[in-house]
C-alpha cells in the first residue's frame, strides 16, 4: 500500500543522507522524496512516498524515528490529509489537432500550458498522485511525451492539527 | 580576570578528561599530530598505541563490554579511519558504547581528494548510532559530551566524531565550556514501560502453564542481572540466554537451561518450541536464534521487552510489546507480579519442569572423549576448572567461540566478551587486551583458533609494550573449523579454502614477540600445560593446543527447521 511519510528533523548537514541511507540499507522503497525548510529554520521537513505492507511500514516508521536527528515522523495516509505534487511535462504538439486535444486535456484537469516550442507544448499540473496519473494517461493517448519531471508529493494534515517542533 | 584559553587539541583532551576517560586506543598520523602533541603533555589519560586501528576499536570495545564504560578510539584520517570500520560495525551490532575520534584533512581541503582524505562519516553511516562532523573548535567539548551521552544511553552504540586538522591547530585559542548536562529535543532514551502493556504482560506471565524467559545482551548492557535473577526466582521460571546474554543469569543457576539457538542446548530450544508464553528481555529474535521464522514457536504468546522499538516485531511478531529500559520495566514487572491477586499455576509449572528435566537428561553437550586426541570441549572445561569459573573470557569467531559459550558457564554479566552479531574474526585478542587493562589482576583468557588469531596477531607487540598478560588459548585444528564443519555437513565434504596449509610455529612466534609459548599435542600434556600457563601472571602465555581437527560443534539446528529441530551428533537428530 502507498504511504506518505512526513518527517521533521534537525536541519543539519548529513541529516538527509541518514534518511536516504536508512532506506537503501534496509531495502525499503522510496517512490519519491522532497525536502525543504520549515517555519522553524532549525528544522527540515522531508516527505517520502513509499509502499509496503503494514509490517514493513511500521518498521520504516520506527527505524526513521530511531535516527538521532529525527524529531517526529507521521504517516499522513493514516489521517485526513491533503497531498500535492507538481508535474511538468513536455509533449509533441506539432499539428493543430494535437494542440487542440492537449489544450482540452489541460483545461479539463485545470492544468496549464506554460511554454511552447515549434513542435511542443509544456504543461504543468498541481494535484495528487491519482489525478496526475490520469492526466498523463490522457496526454499519452493524444500525443507523445518528450520529457517528464515530477516534484514528488508533499502533504499536510487537514484541520487545526499541525506537525511542528 | 581573563580565563585561560585552549587550542582545539587541548579542548579535546580536557573534554575527554572531564568525561572520565582513562584510556584512548589509537594510532597517530598526519591529521591528528596536534592532538597527539596535546596528549603527550598531559597525564590524566593514557594512550595505548596499537599496531593496527582495527585492533584499537576491538580493544576499546572489550574495555567497554567488561566495564560498562565508553571505549574511546583515536585514528588518523583516511586509512586510519577506514581501518576502524570493522570494529565500529562490531560494536554497532552488539550495541557497545564507543566513541571513535577520527582525524580529517583541513576543512578547506575537504572534498578535494586530499592526501589521506576519506569521508569517514559517510563510510560509517550505516553502522553508527550517530556521527558528528565537528567544524568549529569551540564546539568540541559540547560535541564530545553529546557523543558520550548518545553512545552510552538508551540502546548503546558507537558514535563517530570527525575532527578536521584545522580545528586542532595549536595556535588558535578558545574558551573551554563543558556543558553540565545534555538535552537533545530529538533524543529521549530513558523510557518506562507503558502501564497498560505491563498489565497485559503480567496477565500473560501469570496465566502461563509453560513459561520461558529468553534474555539477551540487553540484560548485560543495562546491568539488570540481579533484577532478572529475582524475577526468575519469583516465578521459578526456566530461563535461556542468547549468545550475547550469557552471564545475564549465572550459568550455574538451577533455573538456567542453557544457551538457545543454532548451537544452543536441546532443552533450551525444546522449551522455546513448547512454551505457551515467552518473555523476551533485551533480545532481538536474531536468525541464529529463531532458525526458520515461519516455524518459530507457533503456540507461544510473545511478550517482548526492549528499549529499542525497532527490535520489537522486526523478525517475530510480539503479541505484547513493551518498550522501555529494562531497569524500569523489570522493576514494574516485579512489583506488578507481587501485587497481583493471581498466582502462577504451580502444578502446571511442576509438569513443565518435569518435561524440561527429561530434555536435560539427554545431556546434549556430552561428547566422545576420543583416544590420544585432545577434544576442544575438554580444553574449555579444563580452563573453566583452573580459573574456577571466574575468568574474563573473550573469543574470536568460529567453533572455538561456540565451545567456549557451551562449556564455560559464566557466573556473572560482562565476563563473556564475544562478537555475537557481526561475527568478527580477529576480535578476541584485542578485546581481551582491553579487558586486561581494565582488570589487570583478573585472569583474562582469549579463546581463539589458528584462523582467527592470525587476523590481529600483530597486537602481540602491543601486549609486550603494555605488559598485558592475557592467556591465549588457541584451539588449533589446522583449519577454519566452522567453515569446514559446514562443508562437511552441507557441501559433501569439499573443503574449499578451509585449510590453513602454512601455519606458523605459534610458540616461536609468541617468543619472538617476547612472550611465552607452549605447545600441547597430547591429552596427557594438557593439565600440566594449563597449570603452568595459569601460574604465570606477569607474562602473556600463548597456548597452542592441537585439538581434534574433525570435531564438529553440536547440538546444531537443522537448516530451515523449527527452533528445536537439531542435530545432536554426526547423523543423529533430536
Amino acid at each position: 500500500m502507498r504511504r506518505i511519510l512526513s518527517i521533521l528533523l534537525e536541519n543539519e548537514p548529513g541529516s538527509l543522507s541518514r534518511i536516504v541511507g536508512l532506506f537503501s540499507q534496509r531495502a525499503y522503497n522510496i517512490d519519491s522524496l522532497t525536502v525543504g525548510t520549515t517555519a522553524d529554520q532549525t528544522l527540515s521537513r522531508i516527505t517520502i512516498t513509499t509502499h509496503g505492507d503494514d509490517r514493513v511500514v511500521e518498521q520504516i516508521t520506527k527505524q526513521v524515528n530511531k535516527l538521532v536527528d529525527v524529531l517526529k515522523i507521521i504517516d499522513l495516509t493514516e489521517v485526513p490529509h491533503i497531498e500535492r505534487e507538481l508535474l511538468l511535462v513536455k509533449v509533441f504538439a506539432k499539428d493543430e489537432a494535437t494542440r487542440a486535444a492537449v489544450t482540452r486535456i489541460a483545461d479539463v484537469f485545470q492544468g496549464s500550458i506554460i511554454d511552447m516550442g515549434k513542435q511542443s507544448y509544456t504543461l504543468q499540473l498541481l494535484s495528487n498522485a491519482e489525478r496526475l496519473e490520469s492526466f498523463l494517461d490522457m496526454l499519452r493517448h493524444e500525443s507523445d511525451i518528450i520529457e517528464l519531471v515530477r516534484s514528488g508529493a508533499v502533504g499536510i494534515g487537514r484541520g487545526d492539527k499541525a506537525l511542528k517542533g | 580576570m581573563k580565563t585561560e584559553q585552549y587550542n582545539g587539541s587541548e579542548l579535546v583532551v580536557k573534554a575527554l578528561a572531564a568525561l572520565k576517560v582513562e584510556y584512548i586506543f589509537g594510532y597517530p598520523g598526519g591529521s591528528v599530530l596536534d592532538l597527539y602533541d596535546a596528549l603527550f603533555q598531559q597525564s590524566e589519560i593514557e594512550h595505548i598505541l596499537v599496531r593496527h586501528e582495527q585492533a584499537a576499536t576491538h580493544m576499546a570495545d572489550g574495555y567497554a563490554r567488561a566495564t560498562g564504560r565508553v571505549g574511546v578510539v583515536l585514528a588518523t584520517s583516511g586509512p586510519g579511519a577506514t581501518n576502524c570500520v570493522t570494529g565500529i560495525a562490531t560494536a554497532y551490532m552488539d550495541s557497545i558504547p564507543m566513541v571513535v575520534l577520527s582525524g580529517q584533512v583541513p576543512s578547506n581541503l575537504i572534498g578535494d581528494d586530499a592526501f589521506q582524505e576519506t569521508d569517514i562519516v559517510g563510510c560509517s553511516r550505516p553502522i553508527v548510532k550517530h556521527s558528528f562532523n565537528c567544524r568549529d573548535a569551540e564546539q568540541i567539548p559540547t560535541v564530545l559530551a553529546k557523543a558520550f551521552y548518545l553512545a552510552s544511553t538508551g540502546r548503546p552504540g558507537p558514535v563517530v566524531v570527525e575532527l578536521p586538522k584545522d580545528i586542532l591547530n595549536p595556535l588558535q585559542k578558545f574558551d573551554y565550556t563543558m556543558p553540565q548536562s545534555i538535552e537533545m529535543r530529538t533524543y529521549n532514551p530513558s523510557v518506562k514501560g507503558h502501564s497498560k502493556q505491563i498489565k497485559k504482560a503480567v496477565e500473560a506471565i501469570l496465566g502461563a502453564k509453560r513459561l520461558v524467559i529468553y534474555s539477551g545482551g540487553g540484560i548485560v548492557l543495562s546491568n539488570t542481572s540481579e533484577q532478572l535473577t529475582e524475577l526468575v526466582e519469583t516465578l521459578n521460571a526456566p530461563i535461556t540466554n542468547t549468545l550475547m546474554g550469557l552471564g545475564g543469569i549465572s550459568g550455574t543457576h538451577p533455573n538456567f537451561i542453557g544457551m538457545l539457538g543454532m548451537h544452543g542446548n536441546l532443552e533450551a530450544n525444546k522449551a522455546m518450541a513448547n512454551a505457551d508464553v515467552i518473555l523476551a528481555l533485551g533480545a532481538r529474535f536474531d536468525d541464529r536464534v529463531t532458525n526458520n521464522v515461519k516455524k518459530f514457536c507457533p503456540e507461544a504468546t510473545i511478550v517482548h521487552v526492549d528499549v529499542d522499538p525497532t527490535s520489537i516485531s522486526k523478525t517475530i511478531k510480539a503479541h505484547i510489546p513493551v518498550v522501555g529500559c529494562l531497569a524500569s520495566v523489570l522493576e514494574q514487572l516485579q512489583s506488578a507480579i507481587e501485587k497481583s491477586p493471581s498466582r502462577i499455576d504451580r502444578s502446571a509449572q511442576e509438569q513443565w519442569w518435569q518435561q524440561i528435566t527429561q530434555w536435560r537428561e539427554q545431556k546434549c553437550l556430552s561428547y566422545d572423549l576420543g583416544v590420544d586426541v585432545i577434544k576442544p570441549q575438554t580444553v574449555i572445561e579444563k580452563v573453566y576448572q583452573i580459573t574456577q569459573g571466574d575468568a574474563y573470557v573473550s573469543s574470536d569467531v568460529g567453533q572455538h567461540q561456540m565451545f567456549a559459550a557451551q562449556y564455560y558457564p559464566f557466573k556473572k554479566p560482562r565476563q563473556w566478551i564475544n562478537s555475537g552479531g557481526l561475527g568478527t574474526m580477529g576480535f578476541g585478542l584485542p578485546a581481551a587486551m582491553g579487558v586486561k587493562l581494565a582488570f589487570p589482576d583478573q585472569h583474562v583468557v582469549c579463546v581463539t583458533g589458528d584462523g582467527s588469531i592470525q587476523m590481529n596477531i600483530q597486537e602481540l607487540s602491543t601486549c609486550l609494550q603494555y605488559g598485558l598478560a592475557v592467556k591465549i588459548v588457541s584451539l588449533n585444528n589446522r583449519s577454519l573449523g566452522m567453515v569446514r564443519q559446514w562443508q562437511d555437513m552441507m557441501y559433501g565434504g569439499r573443503h574449499s579454502s578451509s585449510y590453513m596449509e602454512s601455519l606458523p610455529d605459534f610458540v616461536a612466534l609468541a617468543q619472538s614477540y617476547g612472550h611465552i609459548g607452549i605447545r600441547v599435542d597430547h591429552p596427557s600434556e594438557l593439565d600440566g600445560a594449563l597449570e603452568k600457563a595459569f601460574a604465570i601472571t606477569d607474562r602473556l602465555v600463548f597456548l597452542d593446543i592441537r585439538v581434534d581437527e574433525k570435531e564438529h560443534v553440536y547440538p546444531m539446528q537443522i537448516k530451515l527447521g523449527a527452533v528445536d529441530e537439531m542435530w545432536l551428533k554426526k547423523g543423529v537428530k533430536a
